[in-house]
């Protein structure tokens, strides 16, 4: 991936800035054009209401693409993931190891921030524990069993942390209840996990 | 009792394992290591939470060894 930027603190900083600073680029004018219009025309109300849908769903569609990062691909229950299960409990330590039995995902903490690794993809949430990034990052191999899909994501990311967050695509970056609110219930219990080591870091 | 593991469809492989006292099964580890190396596996020695290694000689003296494919962003 020579032609990307290796990730860093400086460059994550900058990524949830740019992100947020796009997101209100594409939310405001149709909120201000709401007003415009209700004000000039208070005739064209229900189009300033559509307006002001269209402002709200933006973010929203952005944190929904983000949640999709941690949504399991298929159920796998057969004898290779049990194997497999039992090689990723090997790898993480006893408060983890209960962690991916309950929930499917495994949390880890980095420099960059505490991360939620899933199936086919890695959810980052910052220091302080109020921004995350999803990524979309997966092993090309679609044969493994969804428990050593999670061990590529969490050898490779304790292998060399920015490389993991520079290969990894950033399929949104913003506020953790935004993301939260998207995913299912045993993820949720993964994120608040790691959003409160998050806080701890800060 | 050390042991190179290979993730795969099955959960995992054990493709080696080997003793120090032992040089042959030491030899055919690391003929083992070498060649699934040459198929594209990264070899992985984990050291604990946010630590882990990835070695291109397989170090004799590692208890576990993991083998695993190459990630990229979806």
């Amino acid at each position: 991936m020579h032609w990307r930027p290796r990730a860093s603190e400086q460059r994550l900083l900058r990524t949830g800035r740019l992100w947020t600073a796009s997101t209100v680029t594409h939310t405001v004018p149709f909120v201000v054009a709401a007003v415009v219009l209700t004000v000039l025309l208070p005739v064209l109300a229900p189009v300033s209401l559509l307006l002001l849908v269209h402002a709200w769903a933006i973010p929203e569609l952005y944190a929904s693409r983000g949640a999709k990062v941690l949504r399991p691909r298929r159920g796998e229950s057969g004898q290779a993931e049990q194997v497999a299960a039992g090689l990723l409990g090997d790898l993480v330590d006893h408060g983890p190891r209960e962690l991916v039995a309950r929930t499917g995902l495994a949390l880890e903490r980095g420099r960059l921030g505490v991360w939620l690794l899933g199936e086919a993809g890695a959810l980052l949430v910052r220091p302080g524990g109020r921004r995350v990034n999803c990524y979309c990052v997966k092993v090309l191999d679609a044969s493994l069993p969804p428990s050593d899909r999670i061990a590529h994501l969490l050898l490779a990311l304790r292998t060399d942390e920015a490389g993991f967050a520079t290969v990894a695509n950033l399929s949104f970056s913003g506020a953790r209840w935004r993301v939260r609110r998207r995913l299912a219930a045993p993820a949720r219990e993964a994120l608040d996990a790691a959003g409160a080591q998050a806080r701890r870091r800060c | 009792m050390s042991r190179l593991v290979r993730m795969d469809a099955t959960g995992h492989t054990t493709v080696a394992e080997w003793t120090l006292d032992d040089p042959p099964a030491v030899e055919a580890a690391v003929r083992a290591f070498r060649a699934e190396l040459e198929n594209g596996y990264f070899a992985v020695v984990s050291e604990g939470e946010g630590q882990a290694e990835q070695v291109r000689e397989l170090p004799v003296d590692a208890s576990l060894v993991i083998l695993r494919r190459p990630i990229a962003g979806g």
